[in-house]
């Protein structure tokens, strides 16, 4: 089981869709049972006003109301809502097509008819024991309808500014070990350190300094600045130049 | 690991960033409903979409800054979907049409696996027959809970139901409504469960027709045997004609989905020969959704009168539902001669 979807456009440009795993959906699933049950409640307690002609009519209607509602919810909000139920919104899951294409009716009526399938024996066993062992996390329905939900990650265009910005940068007195630096860091590399600098507020202190310690060891050993320059930095402040160095180019 | 480039990512983003941000705005308008208003909009469109594509291409290479690489992803996934949305999902849906013409057609498409959904379910009436006609203590031990009813001998139910005769649907007796909803559902899960179990190589899609037909046949039998068949034809055809075709329909589903998933001989991959029979499924399941539909009205507000009077009524209605039945399915949706292939 991977844990993104890897498109390759057309032209040639691949990008990764990160795909939900068993739990998360799981949760989903568990949140649309909970208000599929009281949509049909509410509807069931409007239907008693029914009563008043047919007492009969008005006992028989909460069951089919049920079923009507449990049958059609996901295919009606999976079509009007591009791939989401209320579950899914809350999870903040998508139904995309396994091409990256717009979802078509088709693939939503047969995703959620072979729910039928995926629900049995009990809790969804033959479906989740289905994404488990399929590479993309698929339950049978999303099989046959070539379908994957997708995590939607709230998307945040990268601010430099704060890590870049402002800062004075020792390392701008030897642009020769600037030069072998740029030139040693892969774009892996570079890209973890930036990484870790626009996530060092997320990290607990403790791991906050053993993680700097590790990266900024890793790029003393790529090119060696005079000690007089990184005297009294830290291995944060370090880091700070090093990725200042690699990602902006200067004019000589 | 010398000759390795990294952007200029600081000044990269700035240069970029207007032209994200405007793709960014006609997708919203896009996910809102909004149509691009020309020519001159759709040929922008590409041209963000493209320029997207290529900056994300840039970063994977040359900077691999996850936040802005996650970004781009995002940016280019979205208006991939919209760019290359295959033609006819922005056609508008015509009920109507889908109705009489794309639901036969489809149907006549997979013909043989309708015969054989309904000879399965045949072959089950006819054991079903066989065990009760063998010993009609069996009767006692194979009728499914649900079917109370049945419980009792034909003879006793037919004159518990004439004599009831005439009264309102109301007054029938506070059971029939809810026996009706429970026919209807059961149905509802009994085809859709016959397609979708087709997944599984189409194994439990036979048992199941099979096992439908065994009641079916056990029913029949039951009523003929005992000198009921006018009564069995009268409470059965009206809602049944549909009812019945509507299982089968959905049998027929699951085996062209079994025969997809197994897909002897093709020599394509299973996720193209999926590909090709999702629209007929889809189709299928939902022509036999307005069949039961069409199905459970009928049951509600015909099927639960009997009486004397009205056998001939019914079988008469029931027969003629058969005929425009057979009639839908072989003649709606066929292409003139001169009409272009789709």
């Amino acid at each position: 089981m991977t844990t993104t979807l890897d498109i390759r456009t057309p032209e040639g440009v691949v990008f990764a869709l990160p795909l939900a795993g068993p739990a998360t959906r799981a949760a989903a699933v568990g949140i649309d049972m909970v208000v599929v049950m009281i949509g049909a409640w509410l509807v069931s307690m409007l239907s008693l006003l029914l009563a008043v002609v047919s007492p009969e009519w008005a006992a028989a209607l909460p069951a089919l109301i049920f079923f009507v509602v449990q049958m059609f919810y996901g295919m009606a909000l999976e079509w009007l809502w591009r791939g989401q139920t209320v579950g899914k919104r809350v999870m903040r899951l998508r139904v995309v097509d396994d091409r990256g294409l717009t979802l078509r009716p088709s693939q939503v009526v047969v995703r959620n008819v072979l729910r039928l399938v995926d629900s049995l024996p009990v809790f969804y066993l033959v479906g989740g024991v289905s994404m488990v062992f399929t590479r993309h996390c698929q339950r049978l329905g999303d099989l046959a309808a070539g379908t994957v939900v997708v995590r939607q990650v709230p998307v945040r265009e990268p601010r430099l500014e704060g890590v870049l910005a402002g800062q004075y940068n020792s390392f701008r007195e030897h642009p020769l070990i600037e030069a072998r630096l740029r030139q040693r860091a892969t774009p892996e590399l570079a890209g973890l350190a930036l990484g870790a600098l626009l996530r060092r507020d997320e990290l607990e202190p403790s791991a906050r300094l053993r993680v700097f310690s590790r990266i900024t060891d890793h790029f003393r050993s790529l090119a060696v600045f005079p000690s007089e320059t990184t005297a009294g930095l830290t291995d944060e402040q370090y880091l700070r130049n090093v990725v200042e160095t690699v990602f902006r180019k200067r004019s000589s | 690991m010398g000759g390795v480039v990294i952007l200029d990512l600081d000044q990269f983003i700035r240069r970029e960033r207007p032209f994200w941000e405007e793709l960014e705005r006609v997708l919203a308008q896009q996910a809102e409903g909004g149509r691009l208003p020309g020519v001159e909009a759709a040929r922008r469109f590409f041209y963000l979409y493209e320029r997207a594509a290529a900056d994300l291409a840039k970063v994977q290479t040359f900077a691999a800054e996850p936040e802005l690489r996650g970004y781009l992803e995002g940016l280019v996934g979205q208006a991939y979907a919209r760019l290359h949305q295959r033609s006819g999902s922005g056609v508008r849906w015509r009920p109507l049409r889908w109705l009489t013409r794309v639901f036969p057609a489809t149907f006549r498409r997979h013909l043989g696996a309708f015969w054989l959904a309904l000879g399965l379910s045949m072959l089950g009436a006819g054991v079903g027959a066989l065990v009760l006609a063998q010993d009609p203590e069996n009767k006692w031990m194979l009728v499914p809970a649900q079917f109370g009813h049945l419980q009792q001998t034909p003879t006793e139910r037919v004159r518990e139901e004439e004599e009831n005769a005439g009264l309102r649907v109301g007054e029938i007796g506070e059971a029939a409504p809810a026996f009706s909803t429970m026919l209807m559902t059961h149905n509802t899960k009994v085809a859709l469960t016959a397609l979708a179990l087709g997944f599984l190589w189409g194994g439990f899609t036979c048992v199941l027709l099979f096992y439908n037909g065994v009641i079916l046949g056990f029913v029949a039998y039951d009523y003929i045997a005992d000198g009921q068949g006018q009564f069995l034809a009268a409470w059965l055809l009206p809602h049944g004609v549909p009812e019945l075709t509507a299982i089968f329909i959905g049998g027929q589903a699951g085996l062209v989905l079994a025969r997809a998933v197994i897909g002897h001989g093709t020599g394509l991959p299973l996720r193209q020969r999926l590909r090709l029979v999702r629209d007929d499924l889809a189709t299928l399941a939902g022509g036999l959704g307005a069949m039961l539909a069409y199905a459970g009205l009928i049951e509600a507000f015909l099927s639960q009168y009997h009486g004397p009077h009205l056998y001939r009524l019914k079988i008469g209605f029931g027969l003629m539902e058969l005929v425009l039945l057979i009639g839908f399915f072989a003649v709606m949706g066929r292409r003139k001669p001169e009409e272009p292939q789709p």
